[in-house]
């Protein structure tokens, strides 16, 4: 058994040897605990530190570009809470506010796919719940190594089985979300989970302790072993060969725990017995008492001994670090211990109270009567390091623009061209993952996927909440390819797709949330794709008026010196006045008029035709037109708002060839369509932003030109929807039938 | 005439509790919940046991439900006559509590499976099915990793004989119950449960491109005004 290492003993023992490197800590972080606190660290100290001040916790690296999205903020006045807090808020209208955020779960997931990706699901939902939101939906962007690569059928089918898992039996509906294969992500996929929360706008929970006096109540589960070290060790540290060692390190959920975790929270809420509430997610009980306490009053005075452990031998360093899922800190007034207890109580969650609030500016912690922890809290909570990572271009990035897709032969057989994309991995149908996932639980979700975005009707969330009309509809979009030719443009072109998705809705685009996804920062190569990126979303963000509310950074993805491609993944919400209104997804009946909105251009750097026809990646992406972007989408929410589309559907990855088939395939209704264009390639697979494809009634075609024409959107007629095949005339003919076949088997056929 | 009320159960890890009650709701019922640790029916008419992840199901769907305390005042009504409907976990449930013969395992295919299923009536003399027409077809949602449905031979020859097959999966069986067996009832035909979701699908807006589901409740909700 090892020696309590006391705050006394510490300033006995000042040149005793710590592990600080074993903790992912550097020379010179430790020096500055050892300035800050005027000796040395204890081991409970330390752990404190080493956790808050990993990359994971404390976006060291990626701080001085992320402030980009507050000094380049769009005026919204939708914004009520933004970045820095557990999520951000938006006011959606009629007294109601939403409440959502994507994470990563990406090493993790590496590791063990199945409790890495459930437990990425249990994460984002608390820090929804800690806003004081109900959650009310869930999505999940996934990208994973080639499909027919053989560790690729060990991560997938994990990774969906731990998000079917975690979500089914937590009861929240999932509406959407991405999933995506390409070799770079064999070793480092990408699990990005987003939830999103409904709360009353006056409703809104901080995480912040004030008023001295007031008692720290931690509940939900009890604390074990699971995730210890996980934030330092298993976020911030590149893997190597040992990641089989590491198992022991990825947290094992409860959603059973989580789902009567959601039920106790919000009767908490309704009873207004919370002053202040956090989740417990990487760093544990480190990260909640430290954040808590740094935003309140600025002391707190916590007893371990007090923790309820499901590990009794549990040391205290351990239950600092521990990352036992389903767990919650609030802050409770002393007269109101007994009712917070009581609801507790109802749905059996375990709540003890471990401390209490002070004002003496310092954290100080006990164990066995000892103080092992006496720290200015903001010390390890928001001042740790900031760097200034050394970036510049890649050596290659100008060969590989250079390298442009004009020299890639063209096809003959435009039909077998469609097959052959619309039946790859990346373009088939996502059914095989999303029949796992519950997508009706709760009875409010409008559209979901298939869909271009998730759509939830807002009702029966709250009781005695305002009724309304409104609706929220939210997407993410990401491609590695685009951001890898120019991260700038990519990450502008993520975040248009997104809105342009959440556009095709009828909903109109309010707020963004984001999950960097980047190799290691200690590149410089990488760090010149992470400030461009940044730059560019940021860029983005203030031209389309859509304010990023919060997210996540994900570094370290990579193996050895090979990076993932960057992927930005960026979630968009939107808001719909009537939910009613909403549109539908495809060719919903025969007779109508199909047209296509934006102008094509030839574009097809990181297109699907390059990467699955010829395994090509160069040149250049799209361009992102974002002027563009906002007149599509002032297009398609007026259009829906006045009932004028009948159908609609975004043109993206595989062009219009893919958008025509796949709009087929919504309710198996053909159509019959002519190009506008010469050339029936580009007009058919080039994946120029800033279009979509509608379908109208004959009577309302002449309003909606009128409205393109006043948004300046070029719209052109391409024929008519109906049969039971998809016919371009003069070009291809493919009956329903085989597109579904070919769409639907693609899965299938490499996972079973 | 007052309402007819309706009971809808929450045990810890219910999920479909809310579209239970909206779904009673529409059909012009009250839905009076009712909260698994009470001793207390609260004088319903009917009960419907929603789906969900009852005390999370670790051990097997629906057995340590079965007893609790609400369950120890549902089973002696249920077996007097109480209209009662299981769907998904509540299916599972009342299984466990041998108010229904047989047994749900894990799927087939061993994956939970969400999709918008074809389902056959195959009987109207139930409390809940008097809405529908024989052999009608049907779509309603199903979501489950353990519907797949079990009974021993003489159980299934029985039920088969006596009409108690209520539901048949139609366009392929995509759970491997035996007998393509989507739900059943017991004899005298007040208890019904069935893996599929009528609660899902009983809305133009949300849920299943259907409203089949709405005929479970105008069937009860007819049979409790007129008794």
């Amino acid at each position: 058994m090892s020696t309590l290492d006391s705050v006394r003993r510490a300033q006995e023992t000042p040149d005793e040897r710590q592990p600080y490197a074993e903790l992912g800590m550097k020379d010179d972080e430790y020096q500055r605990v050892r300035e800050i606190l005027g000796r040395r660290p204890t081991s409970s100290e330390l752990a404190i530190y080493s956790v808050m001040w990993s990359e994971h916790c404390s976006y060291k690296s990626s701080k001085v570009h992320l402030r980009q999205f507050g000094t380049k903020a769009p005026k919204s006045e939708a914004l009520l809470v933004g970045m820095g807090e557990n999520a951000g808020v938006v006011d959606i209208g009629d007294g109601w506010a939403a409440t959502f955020k994507i994470e990563s779960h990406n090493h993790p997931s590496y590791v063990e796919p199945h409790q890495g990706a459930a437990t990425g699901v249990g994460g984002i939902v608390r820090d929804i719940m800690s806003m004081g939101a109900r959650p009310v939906a869930v999505m999940d962007a996934l990208r994973f190594g080639g499909a027919d690569q053989p560790d690729t059928r060990r991560v997938l089918p994990g990774v969906v089985e731990g998000i079917s898992h975690y979500g089914n039996c937590l009861g929240l509906p999932n509406i959407g979300g991405e999933v995506a294969f390409d070799p770079c992500y064999i070793g480092n996929p990408l699990v990005n989970a987003l939830c999103v929360g409904l709360l009353r706008k006056d409703q809104i929970k901080l995480a912040t302790a004030p008023g001295p006096g007031n008692k720290v109540v931690l509940f939900g589960a009890r604390t074990g072993a699971d995730g210890i070290g996980g934030a330092s060790v298993l976020a911030s540290a590149t893997f190597e060969d040992e990641s089989q060692a590491k198992r022991p390190a990825v947290q094992v959920g409860d959603p059973f725990m989580e789902k009567l975790l959601i039920e106790c929270c919000l009767e908490l809420y309704q009873a207004d017995v919370v002053v202040g509430i956090q989740d417990l997610g990487a760093a544990g009980v480190s990260c909640a008492t430290t954040e808590l306490a740094a935003k309140g009053t600025g002391g707190m005075e916590v007893d371990l001994n007090l923790v309820p452990l499901r590990d009794p031998t549990l040391r205290p360093e351990e239950i600092l670090m521990s990352e036992s899922q389903e767990r919650m800190m609030a802050v409770v007034t002393p007269d109101d211990i007994p009712a917070f207890m009581a609801i507790c109580d109802k749905w059996d969650v375990p709540a003890t109270v471990i401390g209490e609030v002070t004002d003496t500016g310092r954290l100080v912690m006990t164990w066995d009567g000892e103080v092992i922890v006496d720290i200015p809290p903001g010390t390890a909570a928001d001042e740790g390091p900031v760097y200034e990572r050394p970036f510049h271009e890649p050596a290659g990035q100008a060969a590989l623009n250079a390298d442009g897709p004009e020299r890639l032969p063209r096809p003959e057989d435009l039909r077998e061209t469609l097959l052959t994309l619309l039946g790859s991995p990346n373009l088939g149908s996502k059914e095989w993952v999303t029949s796992q996932y519950d997508r009706y639980v709760r009875g409010n979700t409008v559209l979901a996927q298939p869909a271009d975005a998730g759509m939830l009707r807002i009702s029966e969330v709250m009781p005695g909440a305002q009724e309304t009309t409104r609706g929220i509809a939210l997407a993410t979009d990401g491609n590695g390819r685009y951001a890898k030719l120019d991260p700038y443009t990519g990450a502008q072109l993520a975040l248009a797709e997104a809105y342009r998705n959440v556009a095709v809705t009828g909903a109109k685009p309010l707020a963004v949330t984001n999950c960097l996804n980047f190799g290691s920062p200690e590149d410089p190569e990488v760090m010149w794709q992470f400030s461009e990126a940044v730059r560019g979303l940021a860029d983005a963000c203030r031209t389309l008026g859509v304010p990023v509310t919060g997210g996540n950074v994900s570094f370290y993805n990579q193996t050895g010196s090979t990076a993932i491609n960057p992927t930005p993944v960026v979630g968009v919400l939107g808001v719909i006045d009537d939910v009613a209104q909403r549109v539908r997804s495809g060719f919903t009946a025969a007779g109508l008029r199909v047209l296509l909105l934006g102008e094509t251009r030839e574009e097809f750097g990181g297109s699907e035709w390059a990467h699955v026809v010829h395994g090509h990646l160069g040149g250049l992406p799209p361009q992102a037109d974002l002027e563009a972007e906002r007149g599509l989408a002032a297009v398609l929410t007026e259009a829906a708002a006045r009932g004028l589309l009948e159908g609609s559907h975004d043109l993206s990855d595989g062009g219009l060839a893919v958008a025509l088939a796949e709009a087929c395939l919504a309710q198996g209704v053909g159509c019959t369509v002519t190009l506008p264009g010469e050339d029936a390639f580009v007009e058919l697979f080039s994946e120029s932003a800033a279009r979509a494809l509608v379908c109208v009634r004959p009577e309302a075609f002449e309003a909606l030109a009128d409205l393109c024409a006043r948004h300046e959107v070029p719209c052109s007629g391409l024929g008519l929807t109906g049969g039971s095949a998809l016919t371009v005339e003069g070009v291809l003919d493919v009956p329903v039938e085989e597109l579904r076949e070919v769409h639907s088997s693609a899965l299938p056929r490499v996972f079973g | 005439m007052s309402a007819a009320r309706v009971g809808v159960v929450t045990f810890p890890g219910t999920l479909d509790d809310q579209d239970a009650a909206r779904a009673v709701r529409l059909a012009g019922a009250e839905a009076v919940p009712l909260w698994h640790a009470d001793h207390d029916l609260k004088g319903v008419d009917a009960v419907f046991l929603p789906g969900g992840f009852s005390y999370g199901d670790y051990l097997r769907c629906g057995a340590i439900s079965r007893f609790s305390p609400l369950m120890t005042e549902l089973i002696p009504a249920a077996q007097a006559g109480l209209p009662v409907l299981g769907t998904c976990n509540g299916f599972q449930i009342l299984c466990e509590a041998h108010l229904l013969p047989g047994a749900l395992t894990r799927n087939e295919g061993l994956h939970y499976i969400c999709r918008d299923q074809r389902i056959r009536v195959e009987s109207t003399r139930t409390a809940w099915t008097t809405d529908f027409t024989d052999g009608q077809e049907i779509v309603l949602p199903i979501k489950h990793g353990e519907g797949r449905y079990v009974a021993d031979a003489d159980t299934l020859a029985a039920l088969e004989s006596e009409g108690r097959v209520v539901f048949r999966y139609a366009g392929g069986n995509p759970n491997g119950s035996l007998n393509d067996i989507a739900g059943i009832t017991n004899e005298a035909g007040n208890i019904v449960g069935l893996m599929p979701h009528p609660e899902h699908a009983v809305e133009d807006l949300t849920g299943a491109p259907s409203v089949d589901g709405r005929h479970f409740f105008t069937s009860i909700l007819k049979r409790l005004v007129n008794a």
